[in-house]
Formats: C-alpha cells, structure tokens, sequence
C-alpha cells in the first residue's frame, strides 16, 4: 500500500501511477510556458536591440529561436504521453476499486463520500464497471474531455507540422498550427474541477493517520479517527500559461499594427527562371544587412505570411526581396503583381503587401576584418546579395575607412539559372570595380556542382573566350565541388597574419568541413593567419 | 508541388495513429486492464497501419497509385479504428485513425495522385567513373620542387577544370531554404 502519509490520499489506489502522472504534469507546466516565447519575433527583435551591450554570439543565439520551439514541442509530446499512459492506470484502478474489483482497503476507501457529511477521495463516484466505467469518466469529468481534446490537438499539430508537410503544403502546417488555442484553453481548464484529491488542513489535525491507517473499520466510530476529509487541489497550471499566453496575444496584436502600415511596391522586376524582385518602400523601415522580413499578401491569402530575404543594401533608400516561384502562394504573388502580362502595369494596379520585420541578427561581423571569405550554397547566396551591395556601397562612399579590404567569394550551386539575378549583380561589381582600378577587390569563384557530359564539351569548346558562357562574367566558373583544403592555403599564403573572417549560409555537412578547414589551417602563435568561422550567421 | 496536399498529411497522421494505437494497446495488455484483448488487437492493427503508411512520399521507384486506392484506405482505416474504441486505453488511436480516414477520403474525392516529391533535375546521372580524367600537369613537366600549387586566380583559368580528382558529388548541395 502507499504511504498515504506522505501522499496524496488516491496514491494508496495506484501506487505511484499518480505520481508518475503528476510528474510529467510539472514539467508539462513549464515546457507549455516555454513553448509561446520564441514565436514572439517582434519581443525577439525587442530583446535583441535591448541587448546590444552583449556580445553578438549571445545575441545570435535569439536567432534559433525555432529550433528551440521544436524542442519544447517535443518534450512536451513526450510528457503527455508519460502524463496519459499513467492516467490511464490510474482511472483503470480508480474504477476498479469503485465497484468492489480490488483490494478491500481501497474498496473502503472508495466509498468515502457516499454518506451524507462526507467528502469523496475516489473521483469515479458512479459504480460502472470497466471498461465502459474508464469511457464514462473520461467523458464527463471536464479534465477527461479536456484531456482527450488536447492530446487528438497536439497529435494534430504534430502531424501537420513535418518538415515535407511544411515544404510542399505549407497553408496546412499552419492553419492546423493554430489549433494551439484550443490546447491551451483546454489546458488551461483542465485542472479545475480538482479531482485529485487530498486531506484536508483541518482533518489532518484531528485525524491522526499514523494510528488511524490500521483501524478503516473504526473510522467515524473511535474518537480519535473521525472520517477523513478531502478536498480537491486548485489547478496550478494556468499560473505557468497565463503569462505567455498574453505576450504572444500582444506578439499577434503587433503583427497586425504592422501590417496595417502602408507599403508601396515601387518597382517589379522579373527576372528569368521564375524569380521576381520587389522592390518595396516603408515608411520607418530600418534594416541591416542579413536580415529577412515576412511578407503578406491579403490579395493572395489574408492570413499567411512568409519569410524572405532582403536582398537591398541599407544604403538602398528601398528594400527588396527576391521571390522563386515554387508553390501556390507564390504563382498568387506573381499573378497579382501582374507578371504574368506583357504590358506596362500601372502602379495602383499592383496588390497591397503588408511586410512584418525585419528579423534576424544583422552580420555586422562581416565588416569588422580585413579578409572575408563568403560561402554560399545554393539558396544560400541570397543573404550574401545584401552584404556584397552594401560593402560596395560603403567602398564608394569612404574607401578608406572601410576595414574590409579583400573578399573571396564563393558560389556552390547545382545550375546558376535559378540565381541569374544574383549572377547579374556580380556581373555590375565585377564592371564598376574595373572602373575603379580595383578588380582585386572581389574575388568569386563559382562552383557548379551538377553538370552532366554535353555541358562539360561545351565548356571546353569556349574555354578560351574572355567571359564565361554560363555567367556571361570575367571569372571563369568552376565545376564540381571546391578544394577546400588549397583554398584556405591559397588564402593564407596570400595573408599572412590576418585574422580572416569565413562566413557561410548553406548545408549542416559544408559547416562541418569549413569549420575544420579554418582550425586546421590557422596557425597557432597570435601571430600568423588566423581563420574564423562564423558558425551561428544566418 | 501544390498537387500533394491532403494524402500526405493523411500519411502521416495514419501512422501517428499506428503508433498510438501500438501504445495503448501495449498499457491495456500489460496492465490486463479488464477486456484486455482489445489492447491486444490494438496492438496488432497498430503494426499493420504502420507497416502500410511508412512508405511515404519518396518513391524511388516512381510508381503511381491511382485515386481508388484512397478510398480503399480511408475504409480500412475507418473499420480498423473500431474495435479499438472500447477501451479507454486505445480510444485515442481510434480518433486519430478515423481522422487520417477523414483525410484520405478528402483526398480521394479531390482526386490526388501519388507523385514522386523529389523534383526531376535529381534524376539526372552522376558523373562518376566514366569521366575521363585530364592530365594535371602535361609535359614537358619540371622537376618535382617547381611543380608548386599556383595561385588561385591562375589555378582557375588555366586548369579550366577541378584541380584533381574525379567528378563525384560527394555532398549534394541542397537548397536549404534560410
């Protein structure tokens, strides 16, 4: 038998099936506290600029705020079921006990609340059997419909919320997302009609359990064992929620403030392979480079807004995304800018954007060394499309007192023609740079790194001309995957003591190799080439 | 790739629901709850859905399923999640599974098909043996000390080609959306 002593009266039933309930319960509590926080963007950003006093490697770590969220989702997937299967052993016992199926002690402790002036320990109080008896309780006790309720939510939300549902139908990953409300109220309300169940102050005073927990027969008869009282235990949970709860309603009101601003598409640009640029004006919008935005486009969808990019320079006086169109919102956008037609579109024709941001920790980083290498992968070049022009701009504006003084630029991708607009950029560098006697100033190296037989012939059928026939630049592109390993010696041959900043957006498995390359080539006096990876950029 | 919608979810939450229904059933067995032998077929039909779902969205092999077999599976989801409702233990697994019935019979009645998610440009060969590797150094070649590494921008217009090593692609580089 349990010690009732120490625990709750229902733990004599189910011999640490409850604790082992309440335990989860507790934690529970806490994750469902911590699961609203890192969604908040805007208290992100408010954190973020707050801190400005701490280093960037703190404050970047505010940046993989949904890593953190899905860890939180899944301690707490893990929690209920912990929560439920224990649960279920305890209103298997409950009830059992309840219509005679088990040991007397607890039989007599079941009938605790039958008589007049007495209060109930066992929450089953109607004597159904099982299983129908487990099926009753859980569909009229309001923590038994709560609980069943928010376990199909989150079950729900889990299910809807995998990485290929949220790449191929993200509309589903989110409208199913906010199915959270309803796990929340319900959790909220799930404790409050205190079915568990404890002595009360008052009967523990005059009820003595050491001498009594022998003598059950002789309860209400002796003196010195009246019949225990018990009361139910006030729901504890709403404290952890309530506080959370209310900074993600402020996080949704602000969202809402923002995208209620005005925002005035200044120019459209198509450009090819299904990519389009938007250039955008706010009023108050203040970015820096490496940052994103989220974008909404009521004409489209009135409740969905997705992430991009800014591809502008802050000393741009507009900002710009640059869009692929891969899937229902995005083909929406196109049609709606009016992309699709070949005439000249008027400007009220175009659709009202609401732009929430921006987010994201800036890479100031990258202006505070002498040497950059920039590494770009794939889709990961877009960020980089902000730097580069804002570099270029601060070069124009006060060369000299511009640390940065080389850039090596990397470009992997599998083809370029999803990045023609980024190859144009390099394109206008590589021309202004010539004009300022400066071609050394950038250098890029474009890695393709799927090309197949009939490309390679025709590369080398026109190796010998002056620009490359795949990026139209002077630079002549490279194929497969780049020698890291001379790269980085190359680098260091051509700087000898300088702290070089290495800089990447791209794969988990290309960090790894970056990362290693710069320890293993980076001396180990305070003198000589030192080589630092920026792991935490963007 | 807006043609795969509901299917795929309902994929997924069929075999979330296996495995729920595996759980359940295993708390009712081991217990020996009373009519514990719901739990165990719970636990049996858990395996079955799961072993049904788990292939999903990837097909190597590039078959097609037509829209009828949506509706095969949204009616045996819908008969396997029954006699699961009887106990408390299970009923969970029940709901889940009806759900994921609900969702195939959407699917079926919008008439999706089964297409392979990975976009085609995949397909194409890897370069990998049959590439015919050039000389890195054509003759008249020095000797041993001069034969250096040269710079960078030199390394690149002169080889015309990678530096060495054959063309594999040992890491695919992914458009990892930021």
């Amino acid at each position: 038998m349990g010690n009732w002593a120490v625990n709750e009266g229902l733990s004599i039933f189910v011999i640490s099936a409850l604790a082992l309930a309440r335990a989860p319960a507790a934690c529970l509590n806490f994750n469902c506290m911590l699961i609203l926080l890192p969604v908040c963007r805007n208290l992100l950003s408010f954190l973020r600029g707050s801190s400005a006093c701490c280093s960037t490697r703190v404050r970047r770590q505010l940046d993989r705020n949904l890593t953190f969220h899905k860890m939180v989702a899944w301690m707490i997937a893990l929690h209920s079921a912990i929560h439920t299967i224990a649960h279920l052993f305890n209103v298997e016992w409950c009830v059992n006990a309840r219509v005679n199926n088990s040991d007397p002690y607890s039989v007599a402790l079941s009938e605790l609340g039958d008589r007049q002036n007495e209060s109930y320990l066992n929450f089953a109080r109607k004597r159904i059997k099982n299983p129908e008896g487990g099926l009753y309780l859980a569909v009229t006790l309001l923590a038994g419909i709560t609980g069943v309720v928010i376990t199909l939510c989150l079950i729900l939300i889990i299910t809807s919320s995998t990485k290929t549902i949220r790449r191929s139908y993200f509309e589903v990953f989110w409208y199913t997302h906010h199915l959270f409300v309803i796990f929340f109220i319900g959790l909220a309300i799930h404790g409050a009609e205190r079915i568990v169940r404890g002595q009360t102050a008052e009967s523990l005073a005059v009820h003595n359990i050491t001498v009594c927990e022998q003598k059950i027969s002789e309860w209400g008869k002796i003196k010195e064992c009246p019949i225990p009282q018990f009361a139910g235990n006030p729901p504890m949970t709403w404290k952890w929620i309530v506080g959370p709860m209310f900074l993600y309603l402020c996080e949704r009101l602000v969202r809402f403030w923002r995208s209620q601003q005005k925002v005035v598409i200044t120019k459209v640009v198509t450009h090819p392979f299904k990519t389009i640029e938007l250039q955008m004006k706010k009023k108050g919008f203040k970015m820096e480079v490496g940052q994103y935005i989220f974008v909404k486009c009521p004409k489209v969808s009135k409740l969905e807004w997705h992430p991009f990019t800014l591809t502008s320079a802050p000393e741009e006086d507009f900002f710009s995304i640059h869009i692929r169109i891969v899937g229902d919102w995005t083909e929406g956008l196109f049609n709606a800018c009016g992309c699709d037609k070949q005439e000249f579109q008027d400007a009220w024709k175009l659709p009202k954007i609401a732009v929430d941001g921006p987010f994201g920790t800036a890479s100031e980083d990258v202006f505070s060394y002498e040497v950059v290498m920039l590494v770009g992968a794939g889709i990961g070049v877009t960020p980089f499309a902000s730097i580069l022009k804002s570099v270029w701009y601060k070069y124009c504006n006060n060369a000299t007192n511009l640390k940065l003084k080389k850039i090596y630029f990397y470009w992997l991708c599998r083809d370029t023609h999803a990045f023609e607009w980024f190859a144009d950029l390099l394109q206008l560098l590589e021309s202004q740079m010539q004009e300022r006697n400066n071609a050394g100033f950038l250098s890029y190296n474009i890695y393709l790194t799927g090309w197949d037989e009939s490309q390679a012939n025709h590369f080398a059928v026109h190796h010998d001309e002056e620009k490359d026939v795949i990026t139209g630049l002077k630079q002549k592109t490279l194929y497969g995957r780049p020698n890291w390993d001379n790269e980085f010696k190359t680098i260091a041959s051509q700087h000898p003591n300088t702290r070089i900043g290495v800089f990447l957006c791209g794969p988990e498995a290309l960090a790894e190799t970056l990362s290693k390359q710069s320890i293993s080539n980076s001396e180990s006096g305070p003198r000589g080439v030192h080589f630092i990876f920026n792991k935490e950029n963007f | 790739m807006g043609q795969i919608e509901w299917a795929m979810w309902a994929n997924e939450q069929a075999l979330a629901s296996g495995l729920i229904l595996i759980t359940g059933g295993i708390v009712a067995t081991a217990g020996r709850f009373t009519q514990w032998y719901f739990g165990a077929y719970s636990i049996v039909a858990g395996v079955f859905v799961c072993l049904l779902e788990y292939p999903r969205g990837k097909r190597k092999k590039g078959s097609t399923m037509e829209r009828w077999n949506y509706y095969v599976r949204a009616v045996l989801h819908l008969l396997l999640s029954v006699p699961a409702g009887f106990l408390l233990a299970t009923i969970l697994g029940t709901a889940c599974l009806a759900i994921a019935s609900g969702i195939y019979l959407l699917a079926a009645v919008r008439g999706e098909q089964w297409t392979p998610i990975e976009p085609k440009p995949r397909e194409r060969p890897q370069i990998g043996g049959t590439i015919k590797q050039p000389p890195s150094n054509p003759p008249p070649r020095p000797p041993a000390e001069a034969r250096k590494k040269p710079s960078e921008e030199e390394a690149a217009v002169a080889a015309g080609g990678p530096p060495g090593g054959p063309q594999v692609n040992p890491i695919p580089v992914t458009d990892e959306v930021v």
